[in-house]
Protein backbone atom coordinates (compact mmCIF):
# COMPACT_ATOMS: atom_id res chain seq x y z
CA UNK A 1 0.00 0.00 0.00
CA UNK A 2 1.22 3.54 -0.68
CA UNK A 3 2.18 5.33 2.54
CA UNK A 4 1.85 8.95 3.49
CA UNK A 5 5.20 10.51 4.25
CA UNK A 6 5.95 14.21 4.61
CA UNK A 7 8.14 15.70 1.88
CA UNK A 8 11.71 15.41 3.19
CA UNK A 9 12.51 18.79 1.64
CA UNK A 10 10.25 21.63 0.52
CA UNK A 11 9.56 22.16 -3.19
CA UNK A 12 8.48 25.40 -4.85
CA UNK A 13 7.21 26.26 -8.31
CA UNK A 14 8.81 29.52 -9.47
CA UNK A 15 7.92 29.52 -13.16
CA UNK A 16 5.11 28.18 -15.34
CA UNK A 17 4.13 28.60 -18.96
CA UNK A 18 2.26 26.88 -21.75
CA UNK A 19 2.06 26.95 -25.51
CA UNK A 20 -1.21 27.82 -27.12
CA UNK A 21 -3.31 24.64 -27.32
CA UNK A 22 -4.98 23.78 -30.61
CA UNK A 23 -4.36 22.09 -33.95
CA UNK A 24 -1.14 23.32 -35.52
CA UNK A 25 -0.14 21.69 -38.80
CA UNK A 26 3.23 23.48 -38.75
CA UNK A 27 4.30 22.55 -35.21
CA UNK A 28 5.59 19.28 -33.74
CA UNK A 29 5.95 18.31 -30.08
CA UNK A 30 9.43 19.86 -30.00
CA UNK A 31 8.25 23.25 -31.32
CA UNK A 32 5.36 23.27 -28.87
CA UNK A 33 7.64 22.41 -25.96
CA UNK A 34 10.05 25.23 -26.85
CA UNK A 35 7.07 27.62 -26.94
CA UNK A 36 6.03 26.54 -23.43
CA UNK A 37 9.62 26.72 -22.13
CA UNK A 38 10.00 30.30 -23.37
CA UNK A 39 6.71 31.27 -21.69
CA UNK A 40 7.93 29.60 -18.48
CA UNK A 41 11.26 31.47 -18.47
CA UNK A 42 9.43 34.80 -18.89
CA UNK A 43 7.28 33.99 -15.86
CA UNK A 44 10.24 33.66 -13.46
CA UNK A 45 10.04 36.97 -11.56
CA UNK A 46 13.77 37.49 -10.99
CA UNK A 47 14.96 35.67 -14.10
CA UNK A 48 17.38 32.77 -13.88
CA UNK A 49 20.35 31.14 -15.54
CA UNK A 50 19.08 28.04 -17.43
CA UNK A 51 22.38 26.30 -16.69
CA UNK A 52 21.11 25.95 -13.11
CA UNK A 53 18.60 23.33 -14.33
CA UNK A 54 19.92 19.92 -13.28
CA UNK A 55 17.29 17.51 -14.60
CA UNK A 56 14.18 17.38 -16.73
CA UNK A 57 11.08 15.17 -16.66
CA UNK A 58 8.65 15.36 -19.54
CA UNK A 59 5.17 13.89 -19.78
CA UNK A 60 4.36 12.43 -23.17
CA UNK A 61 1.87 9.68 -23.86
CA UNK A 62 2.75 8.49 -27.30
CA UNK A 63 4.97 10.46 -29.62
CA UNK A 64 5.76 6.99 -31.02
CA UNK A 65 2.22 6.59 -32.33
CA UNK A 66 1.39 10.25 -32.97
CA UNK A 67 4.64 11.39 -34.60
CA UNK A 68 6.63 8.19 -35.15
CA UNK A 69 9.20 9.60 -32.75
CA UNK A 70 10.26 7.73 -29.62
CA UNK A 71 12.98 8.73 -27.15
CA UNK A 72 11.58 12.24 -26.98
CA UNK A 73 13.07 13.58 -23.74
CA UNK A 74 16.69 14.21 -24.85
CA UNK A 75 15.39 15.76 -28.07
CA UNK A 76 13.32 18.22 -26.05
CA UNK A 77 16.22 18.92 -23.66
CA UNK A 78 18.44 19.64 -26.66
CA UNK A 79 15.82 21.88 -28.26
CA UNK A 80 15.85 24.18 -25.21
CA UNK A 81 19.66 24.07 -24.92
CA UNK A 82 19.90 22.05 -21.73
CA UNK A 83 22.22 19.19 -22.73
CA UNK A 84 23.72 17.21 -21.04
CA UNK A 85 21.20 17.18 -18.16
CA UNK A 86 19.40 13.88 -17.58
CA UNK A 87 16.09 14.06 -19.46
CA UNK A 88 13.41 11.46 -18.82
CA UNK A 89 10.16 10.86 -20.63
CA UNK A 90 7.35 9.78 -18.35
CA UNK A 91 4.40 7.79 -19.68
CA UNK A 92 1.21 7.04 -17.78
CA UNK A 93 -1.28 7.80 -20.54
CA UNK A 94 -3.21 11.05 -19.95
CA UNK A 95 -1.64 11.30 -16.47
CA UNK A 96 1.87 11.49 -17.95
CA UNK A 97 2.14 15.18 -17.12
CA UNK A 98 1.02 14.79 -13.51
CA UNK A 99 3.40 11.89 -13.04
CA UNK A 100 6.26 13.92 -14.57
CA UNK A 101 5.47 16.70 -12.10
CA UNK A 102 5.63 14.20 -9.26
CA UNK A 103 9.00 12.91 -10.51
CA UNK A 104 10.29 16.49 -10.43
CA UNK A 105 8.95 16.97 -6.90
CA UNK A 106 10.66 13.75 -5.79
CA UNK A 107 13.98 14.72 -7.41
CA UNK A 108 14.08 17.94 -5.39
CA UNK A 109 12.54 16.58 -2.19
CA UNK A 110 15.10 13.76 -2.13
CA UNK A 111 17.98 16.20 -2.38
CA UNK A 112 19.17 14.79 -5.71
CA UNK A 113 18.60 18.15 -7.43
CA UNK A 114 17.88 21.79 -6.54
CA UNK A 115 16.41 22.99 -9.86
CA UNK A 116 14.27 20.78 -12.13
CA UNK A 117 12.35 21.46 -15.32
CA UNK A 118 9.04 19.61 -15.68
CA UNK A 119 7.37 19.59 -19.07
CA UNK A 120 4.63 17.91 -20.98
CA UNK A 121 4.17 17.85 -24.74
CA UNK A 122 1.91 16.06 -27.17
CA UNK A 123 1.33 16.46 -30.90
CA UNK A 124 -1.87 14.59 -31.78
CA UNK A 125 -3.41 16.18 -34.85
CA UNK A 126 -1.04 14.77 -37.47
CA UNK A 127 -3.15 11.60 -37.47
CA UNK A 128 -6.73 11.20 -38.64
CA UNK A 129 -9.41 11.17 -35.92
CA UNK A 130 -9.94 7.39 -36.18
CA UNK A 131 -6.19 6.82 -35.85
CA UNK A 132 -6.00 9.08 -32.80
CA UNK A 133 -8.92 7.19 -31.23
CA UNK A 134 -7.06 3.92 -31.76
CA UNK A 135 -3.79 5.32 -30.41
CA UNK A 136 -5.60 6.51 -27.27
CA UNK A 137 -7.28 3.10 -26.92
CA UNK A 138 -3.84 1.57 -26.25
CA UNK A 139 -4.02 3.29 -22.85
CA UNK A 140 -6.77 0.81 -21.92
CA UNK A 141 -6.35 -2.94 -21.35
CA UNK A 142 -5.92 -4.02 -24.95
CA UNK A 143 -6.23 -7.70 -24.01
CA UNK A 144 -9.53 -7.64 -22.16
CA UNK A 145 -11.28 -4.28 -22.60
CA UNK A 146 -10.81 -3.33 -26.22
CA UNK A 147 -12.27 -6.55 -27.76
CA UNK A 148 -15.64 -5.48 -26.28
CA UNK A 149 -15.51 -2.56 -28.71
CA UNK A 150 -14.88 0.12 -26.08
CA UNK A 151 -13.47 3.48 -27.08
CA UNK A 152 -12.47 6.14 -24.52
CA UNK A 153 -15.72 8.05 -24.95
CA UNK A 154 -17.35 4.62 -24.52
CA UNK A 155 -15.64 3.88 -21.18
CA UNK A 156 -16.66 7.21 -19.71
CA UNK A 157 -20.14 6.79 -21.21
CA UNK A 158 -20.44 3.47 -19.35
CA UNK A 159 -19.41 5.27 -16.14
CA UNK A 160 -22.04 7.93 -16.90
CA UNK A 161 -24.72 5.28 -17.45
CA UNK A 162 -23.96 3.75 -14.04
CA UNK A 163 -23.92 7.21 -12.41
CA UNK A 164 -27.26 8.16 -14.01
CA UNK A 165 -28.80 4.89 -12.82
CA UNK A 166 -27.47 5.25 -9.28
CA UNK A 167 -28.02 8.95 -8.65
CA UNK A 168 -30.84 9.94 -11.00
CA UNK A 169 -28.70 12.29 -13.07
CA UNK A 170 -29.93 13.03 -16.60
CA UNK A 171 -27.44 13.31 -19.45
CA UNK A 172 -28.61 16.95 -19.78
CA UNK A 173 -26.99 17.73 -16.44
CA UNK A 174 -23.58 17.08 -17.96
CA UNK A 175 -24.14 19.97 -20.37
CA UNK A 176 -23.73 22.37 -17.45
CA UNK A 177 -20.10 21.25 -17.10
CA UNK A 178 -19.41 21.88 -20.79
CA UNK A 179 -21.08 25.32 -20.70
CA UNK A 180 -19.06 26.36 -17.61
CA UNK A 181 -15.75 25.16 -19.02
CA UNK A 182 -16.33 26.90 -22.35
CA UNK A 183 -17.23 30.10 -20.44
CA UNK A 184 -13.84 29.87 -18.69
CA UNK A 185 -11.90 28.97 -21.84
CA UNK A 186 -13.38 32.01 -23.59
CA UNK A 187 -11.24 34.07 -21.18
CA UNK A 188 -8.08 32.00 -21.68
CA UNK A 189 -5.96 33.19 -24.62
CA UNK A 190 -4.14 29.81 -24.73
CA UNK A 191 -7.31 27.73 -24.98
CA UNK A 192 -8.03 25.63 -28.05
CA UNK A 193 -11.71 26.56 -27.94
CA UNK A 194 -11.68 30.09 -26.58
CA UNK A 195 -15.38 30.56 -27.24
CA UNK A 196 -18.54 30.15 -25.23
CA UNK A 197 -21.06 27.61 -26.49
CA UNK A 198 -23.31 30.59 -27.35
CA UNK A 199 -20.54 31.94 -29.63
CA UNK A 200 -20.01 28.49 -31.08
CA UNK A 201 -23.71 28.09 -31.90
CA UNK A 202 -23.90 31.57 -33.47
CA UNK A 203 -20.81 30.69 -35.54
CA UNK A 204 -22.53 27.57 -36.83
CA UNK A 205 -25.62 29.56 -37.82
CA UNK A 206 -23.52 32.26 -39.53
CA UNK A 207 -21.52 29.61 -41.42
CA UNK A 208 -24.71 27.94 -42.67
CA UNK A 209 -26.11 31.28 -43.89
CA UNK A 210 -22.83 32.13 -45.60
CA UNK A 211 -22.89 28.81 -47.47
CA UNK A 212 -26.50 29.48 -48.54
CA UNK A 213 -27.77 26.51 -46.51
CA UNK A 214 -30.91 26.69 -44.38
CA UNK A 215 -29.96 28.25 -41.03
CA UNK A 216 -30.47 25.99 -38.00
CA UNK A 217 -33.33 27.17 -35.80
CA UNK A 218 -31.63 26.89 -32.41
CA UNK A 219 -32.92 29.74 -30.24
CA UNK A 220 -30.86 28.92 -27.14
CA UNK A 221 -27.71 26.95 -26.40
CA UNK A 222 -29.95 24.31 -24.82
CA UNK A 223 -31.71 23.80 -28.17
CA UNK A 224 -28.28 23.51 -29.76
CA UNK A 225 -26.95 21.06 -27.18
CA UNK A 226 -30.05 18.85 -27.40
CA UNK A 227 -29.94 18.72 -31.22
CA UNK A 228 -28.11 15.86 -32.93
CA UNK A 229 -27.19 18.35 -35.66
CA UNK A 230 -25.44 20.63 -33.18
CA UNK A 231 -24.26 18.14 -30.59
CA UNK A 232 -24.21 14.61 -32.02
CA UNK A 233 -24.09 11.53 -29.80
CA UNK A 234 -20.61 10.00 -29.83
CA UNK A 235 -21.07 7.18 -27.34
CA UNK A 236 -24.46 7.23 -25.63
CA UNK A 237 -25.07 8.99 -23.26
CA UNK A 238 -22.10 11.23 -24.16
CA UNK A 239 -22.34 13.76 -26.96
CA UNK A 240 -19.70 15.78 -28.79
CA UNK A 241 -19.74 18.60 -26.21
CA UNK A 242 -19.16 16.10 -23.42
CA UNK A 243 -15.76 15.22 -24.93
CA UNK A 244 -12.39 16.95 -24.80
CA UNK A 245 -10.83 17.62 -28.22
CA UNK A 246 -7.80 16.19 -30.00
CA UNK A 247 -5.06 18.73 -29.36
CA UNK A 248 -1.48 19.80 -29.86
CA UNK A 249 0.22 21.59 -27.00
CA UNK A 250 2.89 21.75 -24.32
CA UNK A 251 3.45 23.12 -20.83
CA UNK A 252 6.50 23.71 -18.63
CA UNK A 253 7.08 24.51 -14.97
CA UNK A 254 10.26 25.22 -13.02
CA UNK A 255 10.62 23.54 -9.64
CA UNK A 256 13.28 24.53 -7.09
CA UNK A 257 14.14 23.67 -3.51
CA UNK A 258 12.29 25.88 -1.00
CA UNK A 259 15.53 27.25 0.44
CA UNK A 260 16.63 28.79 -2.88
CA UNK A 261 13.16 29.85 -4.09
CA UNK A 262 13.79 33.48 -3.06
CA UNK A 263 16.57 33.64 -5.69
CA UNK A 264 13.91 33.15 -8.37
CA UNK A 265 10.80 34.81 -6.99
CA UNK A 266 9.32 36.51 -3.95
CA UNK A 267 6.02 34.79 -4.74
CA UNK A 268 6.76 31.09 -5.16
CA UNK A 269 4.00 28.50 -5.09
CA UNK A 270 4.88 25.63 -2.77
CA UNK A 271 3.93 22.06 -3.65
CA UNK A 272 2.97 20.61 -0.28
CA UNK A 273 1.19 17.43 -1.34
CA UNK A 274 2.11 15.05 -4.17
CA UNK A 275 0.49 11.66 -4.53
CA UNK A 276 -0.06 9.02 -7.16
CA UNK A 277 -2.10 5.81 -7.17
CA UNK A 278 -2.85 3.05 -9.66
CA UNK A 279 -6.11 1.31 -10.47
CA UNK A 280 -7.43 -1.65 -12.40
CA UNK A 281 -9.19 -1.84 -15.73
CA UNK A 282 -12.67 -0.30 -15.49
CA UNK A 283 -14.38 -3.69 -15.21
CA UNK A 284 -12.33 -4.76 -12.17
CA UNK A 285 -13.69 -2.11 -9.82
CA UNK A 286 -16.31 -2.47 -7.11
CA UNK A 287 -18.31 0.41 -8.62
CA UNK A 288 -18.26 2.45 -11.83
CA UNK A 289 -19.35 5.72 -10.24
CA UNK A 290 -16.01 6.67 -8.67
CA UNK A 291 -12.31 6.19 -9.38
CA UNK A 292 -10.54 4.39 -6.52
CA UNK A 293 -7.06 5.59 -7.55
CA UNK A 294 -8.27 9.20 -7.37
CA UNK A 295 -9.66 8.70 -3.88
CA UNK A 296 -6.40 7.09 -2.71
CA UNK A 297 -4.21 9.80 -4.26
CA UNK A 298 -6.42 12.54 -2.82
CA UNK A 299 -6.35 11.06 0.68
CA UNK A 300 -2.56 10.84 0.63
CA UNK A 301 -2.05 14.30 -0.89
CA UNK A 302 -4.33 15.91 1.72
CA UNK A 303 -2.54 14.09 4.54
CA UNK A 304 0.88 15.13 3.23
CA UNK A 305 -0.28 18.72 2.96
CA UNK A 306 -2.08 18.68 6.31
CA UNK A 307 -5.24 20.08 4.72
CA UNK A 308 -8.75 18.86 3.89
CA UNK A 309 -10.87 19.16 0.77
CA UNK A 310 -12.72 22.07 2.40
CA UNK A 311 -9.51 24.12 2.53
CA UNK A 312 -8.94 23.96 -1.24
CA UNK A 313 -9.99 27.23 -2.90
CA UNK A 314 -9.70 26.22 -6.60
CA UNK A 315 -9.01 23.00 -8.46
CA UNK A 316 -8.03 21.95 -11.95
CA UNK A 317 -9.47 18.45 -12.44
CA UNK A 318 -9.21 15.93 -15.25
CA UNK A 319 -12.37 16.59 -17.30
CA UNK A 320 -11.47 14.51 -20.37
CA UNK A 321 -15.25 14.02 -20.45
CA UNK A 322 -17.89 16.01 -18.57
CA UNK A 323 -18.80 13.00 -16.41
CA UNK A 324 -15.11 12.78 -15.40
CA UNK A 325 -15.29 16.26 -13.82
CA UNK A 326 -18.43 15.29 -11.89
CA UNK A 327 -16.84 12.09 -10.57
CA UNK A 328 -13.53 13.88 -9.81
CA UNK A 329 -15.32 16.52 -7.75
CA UNK A 330 -16.72 13.72 -5.59
CA UNK A 331 -13.55 11.59 -5.43
CA UNK A 332 -11.65 14.67 -4.22
CA UNK A 333 -14.17 15.18 -1.42
CA UNK A 334 -15.55 18.51 -2.67
CA UNK A 335 -19.06 17.07 -2.89
CA UNK A 336 -20.77 13.94 -1.54
CA UNK A 337 -21.26 11.01 -3.92
CA UNK A 338 -24.21 11.78 -6.17
CA UNK A 339 -24.02 15.54 -5.51
CA UNK A 340 -21.28 16.52 -7.96
CA UNK A 341 -23.57 16.88 -10.96
CA UNK A 342 -25.70 19.42 -9.10
CA UNK A 343 -22.68 21.62 -8.36
CA UNK A 344 -22.19 22.66 -11.98
CA UNK A 345 -25.94 23.24 -12.37
CA UNK A 346 -26.06 25.41 -9.24
CA UNK A 347 -22.99 27.44 -10.20
CA UNK A 348 -20.91 26.22 -7.24
CA UNK A 349 -18.03 25.22 -9.54
CA UNK A 350 -18.25 28.38 -11.68
CA UNK A 351 -15.44 30.93 -11.59
CA UNK A 352 -17.39 33.06 -9.11
CA UNK A 353 -18.75 30.07 -7.18
CA UNK A 354 -17.74 28.67 -3.81
CA UNK A 355 -15.49 25.99 -5.35
CA UNK A 356 -14.26 27.07 -8.79
CA UNK A 357 -13.23 24.06 -10.91
CA UNK A 358 -11.29 24.27 -14.17
CA UNK A 359 -10.98 28.04 -14.43
CA UNK A 360 -8.61 27.41 -17.36
CA UNK A 361 -11.45 25.90 -19.38
CA UNK A 362 -10.35 22.41 -18.42
CA UNK A 363 -9.36 19.67 -20.80
CA UNK A 364 -12.81 20.09 -22.33
CA UNK A 365 -12.29 23.57 -23.76
CA UNK A 366 -8.68 24.55 -23.12
CA UNK A 367 -7.71 21.37 -24.99
CA UNK A 368 -6.18 18.01 -24.08
CA UNK A 369 -2.76 17.33 -25.60
CA UNK A 370 -2.63 14.32 -23.32
CA UNK A 371 0.94 14.32 -21.98
CA UNK A 372 0.86 18.09 -21.45
CA UNK A 373 -2.46 18.30 -19.61
CA UNK A 374 -1.19 17.48 -16.10
CA UNK A 375 1.52 20.13 -16.37
CA UNK A 376 -0.83 22.71 -17.88
CA UNK A 377 -3.06 22.27 -14.81
CA UNK A 378 -0.09 23.37 -12.66
CA UNK A 379 0.40 26.37 -14.96
CA UNK A 380 -3.19 27.48 -14.32
CA UNK A 381 -2.98 27.23 -10.52
CA UNK A 382 0.38 29.07 -10.62
CA UNK A 383 -1.28 31.96 -12.45
CA UNK A 384 -4.45 31.96 -10.37
CA UNK A 385 -2.62 31.79 -7.03
CA UNK A 386 -0.36 34.70 -8.02
CA UNK A 387 -3.23 36.84 -9.33
CA UNK A 388 -2.00 36.61 -12.93
CA UNK A 389 -4.98 34.88 -14.55
CA UNK A 390 -6.19 38.11 -16.17
CA UNK A 391 -9.84 38.09 -17.26
CA UNK A 392 -10.53 34.71 -15.63
CA UNK A 393 -8.90 35.58 -12.29
CA UNK A 394 -10.83 34.20 -9.33
CA UNK A 395 -11.57 36.88 -6.71
CA UNK A 396 -9.90 36.90 -3.32
CA UNK A 397 -6.91 35.16 -1.85
CA UNK A 398 -6.11 31.70 -3.12
CA UNK A 399 -3.80 30.20 -0.55
CA UNK A 400 -4.52 26.54 -1.39
CA UNK A 401 -5.16 24.91 -4.76
CA UNK A 402 -5.23 21.38 -6.18
CA UNK A 403 -4.61 19.58 -9.47
CA UNK A 404 -6.00 16.13 -10.34
CA UNK A 405 -4.73 14.27 -13.41
CA UNK A 406 -6.07 10.89 -14.57
CA UNK A 407 -4.65 8.27 -16.92
CA UNK A 408 -7.13 6.20 -18.95
CA UNK A 409 -10.27 5.44 -16.93
CA UNK A 410 -8.39 5.90 -13.66
CA UNK A 411 -5.61 3.32 -13.94
CA UNK A 412 -3.35 6.19 -12.87
CA UNK A 413 -4.21 9.27 -10.87
CA UNK A 414 -2.02 12.04 -9.46
CA UNK A 415 -3.13 14.72 -7.02
CA UNK A 416 -1.01 17.75 -6.12
CA UNK A 417 -1.72 20.38 -3.46
CA UNK A 418 -0.25 23.89 -3.80
CA UNK A 419 0.22 26.62 -1.21
CA UNK A 420 0.90 30.35 -1.50
CA UNK A 421 2.51 31.80 1.61
CA UNK A 422 3.06 35.41 0.53
CA UNK B 1 -12.71 -32.96 -19.23
CA UNK B 2 -10.34 -30.43 -20.74
CA UNK B 3 -7.56 -31.66 -22.93
CA UNK B 4 -4.68 -29.47 -23.85
CA UNK B 5 -1.76 -30.53 -25.96
CA UNK B 6 1.43 -28.98 -24.68
CA UNK B 7 4.21 -28.06 -27.08
CA UNK B 8 7.55 -28.88 -25.51
CA UNK B 9 9.86 -26.35 -27.14
CA UNK B 10 13.06 -27.77 -25.61
CA UNK B 11 12.70 -31.00 -27.55
CA UNK B 12 10.93 -29.29 -30.41
CA UNK B 13 8.44 -32.11 -30.49
CA UNK B 14 4.83 -32.32 -29.54
CA UNK B 15 4.56 -34.02 -26.19
CA UNK B 16 2.04 -36.78 -25.76
CA UNK B 17 1.35 -35.34 -22.35
CA UNK B 18 -2.03 -33.74 -21.82
CA UNK B 19 -3.00 -31.67 -18.86
CA UNK B 20 -6.20 -30.35 -17.39
CA UNK B 21 -4.65 -27.00 -16.52
CA UNK B 22 -4.14 -24.34 -19.14
CA UNK B 23 -2.01 -21.31 -18.29
CA UNK B 24 -3.92 -18.32 -16.87
CA UNK B 25 -3.26 -16.17 -19.91
CA UNK B 26 -5.11 -14.12 -22.50
CA UNK B 27 -4.36 -16.82 -25.10
CA UNK B 28 -5.91 -19.55 -22.97
CA UNK B 29 -8.92 -17.36 -22.12
CA UNK B 30 -9.45 -16.68 -25.83
CA UNK B 31 -9.07 -20.37 -26.66
CA UNK B 32 -11.86 -21.11 -24.17
CA UNK B 33 -13.97 -18.38 -25.81
CA UNK B 34 -13.44 -20.08 -29.17
CA UNK B 35 -14.84 -23.22 -27.50
CA UNK B 36 -17.80 -21.12 -26.31
CA UNK B 37 -16.79 -21.25 -22.69
CA UNK B 38 -16.54 -18.21 -20.42
CA UNK B 39 -13.96 -19.15 -17.82
CA UNK B 40 -13.15 -17.43 -14.56
CA UNK B 41 -10.12 -18.18 -12.41
CA UNK B 42 -10.52 -19.02 -8.75
CA UNK B 43 -7.90 -18.70 -6.04
CA UNK B 44 -7.69 -22.06 -4.29
CA UNK B 45 -6.36 -20.36 -1.14
CA UNK B 46 -8.89 -17.58 -0.47
CA UNK B 47 -11.66 -18.41 -2.93
CA UNK B 48 -11.44 -15.11 -4.83
CA UNK B 49 -12.98 -15.39 -8.32
CA UNK B 50 -11.66 -13.33 -11.23
CA UNK B 51 -12.42 -12.64 -14.85
CA UNK B 52 -10.37 -11.89 -16.90
CA UNK B 53 -7.79 -14.46 -15.76
CA UNK B 54 -4.86 -13.65 -13.50
CA UNK B 55 -1.98 -15.76 -12.28
CA UNK B 56 -1.62 -14.16 -8.87
CA UNK B 57 -4.49 -13.47 -6.49
CA UNK B 58 -4.64 -9.73 -5.70
CA UNK B 59 -6.39 -10.43 -2.38
CA UNK B 60 -4.05 -13.01 -0.79
CA UNK B 61 -1.10 -13.01 -3.26
CA UNK B 62 -1.33 -16.78 -3.73
CA UNK B 63 -0.40 -18.15 -7.15
CA UNK B 64 -2.49 -21.27 -6.81
CA UNK B 65 -5.34 -20.64 -9.20
CA UNK B 66 -7.81 -22.87 -11.03
CA UNK B 67 -10.09 -22.38 -14.02
CA UNK B 68 -13.81 -22.49 -13.23
CA UNK B 69 -16.45 -22.10 -15.91
CA UNK B 70 -18.84 -19.23 -15.23
CA UNK B 71 -22.53 -20.08 -15.15
CA UNK B 72 -23.04 -17.52 -17.88
CA UNK B 73 -25.55 -15.34 -16.05
CA UNK B 74 -24.98 -11.71 -15.24
CA UNK B 75 -26.39 -8.24 -15.26
CA UNK B 76 -25.52 -4.98 -16.95
CA UNK B 77 -23.48 -2.71 -14.64
CA UNK B 78 -22.78 0.03 -17.19
CA UNK B 79 -23.07 0.43 -20.94
CA UNK B 80 -22.62 2.64 -23.94
CA UNK B 81 -23.99 2.68 -27.47
CA UNK B 82 -21.08 3.37 -29.81
CA UNK B 83 -21.73 4.99 -33.18
CA UNK B 84 -18.11 5.39 -34.23
CA UNK B 85 -15.94 2.45 -33.25
CA UNK B 86 -12.36 1.39 -33.85
CA UNK B 87 -11.29 0.00 -37.23
CA UNK B 88 -11.78 -3.65 -36.29
CA UNK B 89 -15.37 -2.94 -35.31
CA UNK B 90 -15.96 -1.08 -38.57
CA UNK B 91 -14.54 -4.09 -40.41
CA UNK B 92 -17.06 -6.23 -38.53
CA UNK B 93 -19.86 -4.11 -39.99
CA UNK B 94 -20.55 -1.57 -37.24
CA UNK B 95 -21.01 2.11 -38.00
CA UNK B 96 -23.30 5.07 -37.34
CA UNK B 97 -26.25 3.28 -38.93
CA UNK B 98 -25.43 -0.01 -37.24
CA UNK B 99 -24.18 0.93 -33.76
CA UNK B 100 -23.26 -1.55 -31.05
CA UNK B 101 -23.34 -1.79 -27.27
CA UNK B 102 -20.24 -2.28 -25.13
CA UNK B 103 -20.89 -3.06 -21.52
CA UNK B 104 -19.48 -3.89 -18.14
CA UNK B 105 -21.18 -7.10 -16.99
CA UNK B 106 -21.41 -8.24 -13.38
CA UNK B 107 -21.27 -12.03 -13.40
CA UNK B 108 -23.34 -14.01 -10.91
CA UNK B 109 -20.01 -15.16 -9.50
CA UNK B 110 -19.48 -11.55 -8.33
CA UNK B 111 -16.73 -10.51 -10.71
CA UNK B 112 -17.05 -8.06 -13.62
CA UNK B 113 -15.94 -8.23 -17.25
CA UNK B 114 -16.07 -6.07 -20.41
CA UNK B 115 -18.22 -7.55 -23.17
CA UNK B 116 -20.32 -6.76 -26.19
CA UNK B 117 -24.02 -6.71 -25.42
CA UNK B 118 -26.65 -7.81 -27.93
CA UNK B 119 -30.43 -7.97 -27.99
CA UNK B 120 -31.01 -4.37 -26.83
CA UNK B 121 -33.02 -1.76 -28.74
CA UNK B 122 -30.32 0.69 -29.75
CA UNK B 123 -32.84 3.03 -31.36
CA UNK B 124 -33.95 3.90 -27.81
CA UNK B 125 -30.76 3.93 -25.74
CA UNK B 126 -32.46 5.94 -22.98
CA UNK B 127 -34.65 2.90 -22.34
CA UNK B 128 -31.73 0.52 -21.83
CA UNK B 129 -31.55 -0.19 -18.11
CA UNK B 130 -28.52 -0.76 -15.92
CA UNK B 131 -29.28 -3.98 -14.06
CA UNK B 132 -30.76 -5.76 -17.12
CA UNK B 133 -30.34 -9.55 -16.83
CA UNK B 134 -27.96 -11.04 -19.39
CA UNK B 135 -26.77 -14.45 -20.50
CA UNK B 136 -23.42 -15.23 -22.05
CA UNK B 137 -23.12 -15.37 -25.83
CA UNK B 138 -20.21 -15.68 -28.22
CA UNK B 139 -19.88 -13.41 -31.24
CA UNK B 140 -17.91 -14.83 -34.15
CA UNK B 141 -16.40 -12.87 -36.99
CA UNK B 142 -14.24 -14.02 -39.91
CA UNK B 143 -13.74 -17.40 -41.54
CA UNK B 144 -11.25 -20.23 -41.11
CA UNK B 145 -7.87 -19.17 -39.71
CA UNK B 146 -9.09 -15.59 -39.38
CA UNK B 147 -12.13 -16.54 -37.30
CA UNK B 148 -12.25 -14.72 -33.98
CA UNK B 149 -14.63 -15.26 -31.10
CA UNK B 150 -15.57 -12.33 -28.90
CA UNK B 151 -17.21 -12.42 -25.50
CA UNK B 152 -20.77 -11.17 -25.71
CA UNK B 153 -23.85 -11.19 -23.53
CA UNK B 154 -27.44 -11.07 -24.75
CA UNK B 155 -30.33 -9.38 -23.05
Amino acid sequence: MPKTRPLPRGVAMVGAGMSKFGAFAEKNSRDLFVESYKAMTKSVDKGFDPSRIEAMYVGNFSSDQFEHQAHLAPILADAVGLLPIPATRVEDACASGGVALRQGVMAIASGMADVVLVGGSEKMTALKTAEVTEALATAADVAFEIPAGFTFPGFYAAMASAYMDRYGMKSEHLMNVAVKNHDNAALNPNAQFGVTIQNWMEGRVAAAIKKGKPAPTWSTIWDFLHDEGGNPTIAYPLRLFDCSPISDGAASVLLVADEIAHEFSDHPIHIIGSAQASGSALHDRPELTSIPAAKTAATIAYEMAGVTSKDIRIAEVHDCFTIAEVIASEDLGFFAPGEGFKAAEDGVTARNGAKPINTSGGLKAKGHPVGASGVAQAVEVFKQMRGQAEARQVDGDISLALTHNVGATGSTCTVHVYERRN
Amino acid sequence: MLHFVQHDKRENTMSEETTTIRPFTQAAFNQYLAEHKLMTVKCTKCGGVYAPPREICPKCHSDEMEWVEANGKGKLAGFTVIYSGPTFMVEQGFDKKNPYVSGIVELEEGTFISARVTGLDMSKPEEIKVGTSLTVDFAEFGEGEAKKTYLAFKA
